[in-house]
């Protein structure tokens, strides 16, 4: 099987005032059609490694790699041109908040018939008919008010429903998901997530999906990297989550409370510099 | 013995939109109170009604067998202080920490602000290092402990906890939480602490009350709930949720 993704000592930094900040410190891993959770903390450069494959790394981020391939294509040389047809074509990324990754003056059926007709040459009925159906598959139970509806009229669970489906219209090969549950209530976080499992599994995609959620990224994905600091510190099947070797690791399972735990006080994470390297 | 908070029967509405129907709880001097739901659940007014930000449009609510009026005097906010979620948004972002504990101090007239800003910054494990910075160059945690700090400085008897951790990284969070546990023991404060999180919640409280849709679910204890003795459809749907995802299903 050919990889999809081949990421090599991938490296972004930005350039400030006060010297150059990097966020992610040499990164490496292939991704086939399968699901890989990439966990870590706030700035541990989790989210920047999605943006950079994505191409989304602000305008003054440097990005640097060994190998940066998207099923054969260099995705370092490409040109900005060959970049947006890419994306949202055959690379897709799904964003935390549905409250500020919609449009909120377009109504919810325009934008996912946007995205269809950026990408392929479609008649309006026919664009319209395909977005009622992919709303139907992230189970809307009724598409066609959905369709018509505005974001801010629509709770959280079903604009994610709705972002979910606008990503997914064009039949992409790679989904980047990016904390694509954790704005939503722990049960409409479950409904999300099955719907995003049964179409990813259907459609043969691959699937990174980046969350600070340990526990929720091992129990959807098959494979698990730890990043820490910029750098990946652990990589595991998901299913050995609990043979973890890394202290980073071990601590940031520790670290949560559990139903029917009784530890107080809770153990905390004792970082340590050697982990940076 | 008296209830350090009782609330019998508080409804709060927001013209026609009912946030808070019926609900009553009360707890013990010394003890931790949960409250959790979804968004929308009310949990959050309740906490709200009870520092007198939201409007209180039925029952009562009582501190320490006083039952209190629509106006908060200056002794309640002595007896009673919040903790926000958003350490990002609770802190005034032109002030230095200095400034943002002085400010409760002057307003209740405290007279020796200089020892307690010091010793507020010790308890909270920041150090006197932290005094003259602003909170943006603080990270997320720390300022949280900025804002326990300021909630404290005043000496009160209960805490009230909006979802104090839900903004944090998982091992802040266990720092943070770990923090106002021992808070708690050397005060002997009175918590009532909201979450989305049953873990948390678990965690921190001897007793707690699930909400939905601004009504009671049911309350139990900790225990119960660790010993999976639930009453209710929606509180075991909760705690399945708390679970994560599973494939199967």
């Amino acid at each position: 099987m050919s990889a999809l993704l081949e990421v090599e000592d991938l490296r972004v930094s930005f350039p400030t005032r006060t010297g150059v900040i990097e966020a992610v410190r040499g990164v490496s891993f292939t991704l086939g059609r399968e699901r890989l959770g990439i966990v870590g903390e706030s700035g541990s450069g989790k989210s920047q490694t999605g943006r950079a494959i994505m191409g989304l790394t602000a305008e003054h981020g440097v990005i640097d790699a060994k190998r940066l391939e998207f099923s054969g294509i260099d995705l370092l040389k490409a040109s900005k041109a060959e970049r947006r047809a890419l994306r949202g074509k055959r690379i897709a990324m799904i964003l935390q908040d549905p409250k500020y990754s919609l449009n909120p003056v377009m109504t919810i059926g325009r934008q996912i018939v946007e995205t269809l007709r950026t990408h392929e040459r479609v008649g309006r009925a026919e664009a319209r008919k395909r977005a009622l159906d992919m709303l139907a598959a992230v189970q809307i139970r009724d598409p066609e008010r959905v369709f018509d509806l505005y974001p801010h009229e629509v709770s959280g669970g079903m604009g994610q429903r709705a972002m979910i489906a606008m990503m997914l219209i064009a039949g992409p090969e790679l989904l980047i998901a990016d904390e694509p549950t954790s704005a939503l209530d722990v049960t409409v976080q479950l409904d999300v997530l099955a719907i995003l499992n049964r179409l990813v599994a259907d459609r043969g995609m691959g699937l990174i999906f980046i969350s600070h959620d340990l526990r929720l990224v091992s129990s959807f994905c098959d494979r698990v990297i730890v990043m820490y600091a910029g750098r990946i510190v652990e990589e595991l099947p998901a299913a050995r989550l609990s043979e973890a070797q890394h202290p980073y690791t071990r601590g940031l399972l520790n670290c949560m409370p559990e139903i029917g735990a009784d530890r107080h006080p809770l153990p905390v994470l004792d970082r340590r510099p050697e982990w940076r390297t | 013995m008296t209830p350090a908070l009782a609330i019998d029967g508080l409804g709060v509405a927001f013209d026609d939109f009912v946030a808070l129907e019926d609900v009553s709880l009360s707890v013990a001097p010394g003890g931790s109170f949960g409250l959790v739901g979804e968004s929308g659940s009310g949990k959050s007014t309740l906490l709200r009604a009870v520092a007198g930000l939201a409007p209180a449009s039925a029952g009562t609510i009582a501190v320490d067998g006083k039952v209190l009026g629509s106006k908060r005097d200056k002794a309640f906010y002595r007896k009673v202080q919040m903790v926000f979620q958003d350490p990002y948004g609770s802190l005034h972002p032109r002030q230095t920490v200095d400034r943002l504990l002085l400010e409760p101090l002057a307003i209740h007239g405290f007279d020796d602000a200089e020892d307690r800003i010091v010793r507020a910054l010790d308890e909270v494990g920041l150090g006197s290092g932290f005094r003259f910075r602003y909170s943006h160059q603080l990270s997320g945690g720390q300022r949280q402990r900025v804002a326990i700090a300021r909630a404290l400085i005043l000496e009160p008897s209960i805490l009230l906890l909006d979802e104090p951790t839900s903004a944090l990284d998982a091992s802040v969070q266990a720092e943070v939480l770990n923090l106002l546990e021992q808070l708690r023991a050397a005060r002997n404060l009175t918590f009532v602490m909201v979450s989305h999180d049953l873990a948390v919640i678990t965690h921190m409280c001897d007793r707690l009350m699930v909400m939905q849709n601004g009504r009671t679910v049911e309350q139990l204890t900790a225990a119960d709930l660790a010993a999976r003795e639930v009453t209710q459809d929606y509180t075991r749907g909760l705690l399945a949720a708390s679970e994560g995802f599973r494939r199967d299903v």
